[in-house]
């Protein structure tokens, strides 16, 4: 039986796990001791007392901070949300009637759709999994050189990568696989990085993750493509 | 008069600085304990209630009173509290001589943790510790940790506030979890 990772422990801890991981958990009783002494420690943390500030400290917060609000130029009402909000409806009503007039063509469509849906997700996923490991390598503090988990996880996500990289290019999708074949050159350079970094090795990594905003790009195109898949 | 957060939030965008005080004096104490725990400075806390809700009533105009004011503000506060450590930590990357410093620290923190009669609780030693062990967490680990365990926010506000996506951000609470257990685990264990 493959046990939960300390990973999905935590999950558990804070109430975050997945149905096959709680079942999991009802049914091993070593899982279930791991999770116990993650309980017994973590609810230790929870005396993390943070100072209280004196009476009147509201009022001394006001007088430094109110000589410095710039003035502010009234609302336009017509930009607030419960005022679009109508618009936005009757708008849809609209798209939909026309929707159900061309529905000849929707089997078509939908087929299309579930197909570039399935990609998608594949492809929001990968683009997930690949953030949290630069996220994991842009944060890692100097001293800290061991690398080998994010490296073993950039070998895994190298093989889908190449794949999701030759689909899209398949369908003419430029744009995405532009950023995948990007992607690949730092997923290669993380998983040929050393277990045991120097911390230079880990700086040059650092700083051409950095310069070339992939983390920010990746985010911008992930979101994206989540949004996408949800409308589909 | 007694506003609601939602009509104070209104009157302060149409320019009513009053309506404003309001809501700085009711949520000022929040946003400061969030600061404190996120930054660990008591100095640095009160820094950043100024600097929260001076980019509060510079985005007023954004609130659309869809969420509640307070989650819409711990955001902003979340934010601000992690441009501060980012700012801090890429500092201290141009002396590592004060990071070598902060390691020694550390260590004498645990070391001088041993359970003896005349020490603490181990509970005791744990609360002592954790503000030491919490340094060394990066920016957005030691902030998903604060959110989640400590103010009880769910994966997808977090996911908000670090602008990340949620796996991003379930990694993140698990880093920092990773880290604290392998920072305080063995002082636990010795205490027990």
């Amino acid at each position: 039986m493959k046990h939960l990772s300390e990973e999905q422990l935590t999950m558990a801890y804070y109430g975050d796990s997945d149905p096959d991981a709680r079942n999991h958990l009802d049914e091993c009783a070593e899982c279930r001791a791991a999770l116990a002494r993650i309980e017994r420690l973590l609810n230790e943390f929870h005396e993390y007392p943070a100072p209280e500030p004196h009476d009147g400290w509201e009022a001394q917060v006001w007088a430094r901070l109110q000589p410095h609000l710039p003035a502010r130029k009234p609302r336009r009402i017509w930009f607030q949300w419960y005022v679009l909000a109508p618009a936005m409806a009757a708008l849809l009503v609209v798209a939909f009637l026309a929707g159900m007039w061309k529905q000849k063509k929707s089997d078509i469509v939908l087929t299309a759709n579930a197909r570039e849906r399935v990609l998608l997700v594949a492809m929001g996923d990968h683009l997930d999994r690949s953030e949290m490991v630069m996220a994991e390598l842009v944060n890692a503090a100097p001293g800290e050189t061991d690398l080998s988990g994010e490296s073993a996880r950039a070998r895994d996500l190298l093989n889908e990568n190449r794949l999701l990289r030759q689909t899209a290019l398949r369908t003419g999708d430029v744009r995405h696989a532009a950023l995948l074949d990007e992607l690949e050159r730092v997923l290669l350079d993380i998983a040929h990085t050393s277990p045991e970094a120097s911390a230079g090795e880990l700086q040059a990594l650092q700083r051409r993750i950095e310069s070339e905003g992939l983390l920010f790009r990746l985010r911008i195109v992930s979101s994206n493509i989540h949004e996408k898949g949800k409308q589909l | 008069m007694e506003w609601t957060d939602q009509a104070a939030a209104e009157e302060a965008c149409r320019g009513n600085q009053q309506a404003f005080r309001v809501l700085v004096e009711r949520h000022s104490r929040a946003v400061f304990r969030l600061a404190f725990r996120m930054t660990g400075n008591e100095q640095d806390a009160e820094d950043l209630v100024q600097e929260t809700f001076l980019r509060a009533w510079k985005q007023l105009h954004r609130f659309d009173g869809r969420a509640a004011f307070g989650s819409w503000l711990y955001r902003i506060a979340a934010n601000c509290s992690l441009d501060l450590i980012r700012a801090k930590r890429s500092r201290r990357e141009t002396q590592p001589a004060a990071d070598e410093a902060n390691a020694a620290n550390w260590m004498e923190a645990v070391a001088s943790a041993d359970p003896t009669p005349e020490r603490l609780t181990h509970s005791s030693q744990i609360a002592a510790l954790l503000p030491a062990a919490m340094q060394q967490l990066s920016a957005a680990e030691r902030a998903a940790f604060v959110l989640r365990h400590y103010e009880g926010r769910n994966i997808e506000e977090i996911a908000q506030a670090l602008g990340t996506g949620t796996g991003a951000a379930k990694h993140s609470v698990f880093r920092a979890v990773q880290k604290l257990r392998r920072a305080l685990e063995p002082v636990w264990e010795t205490g027990k």
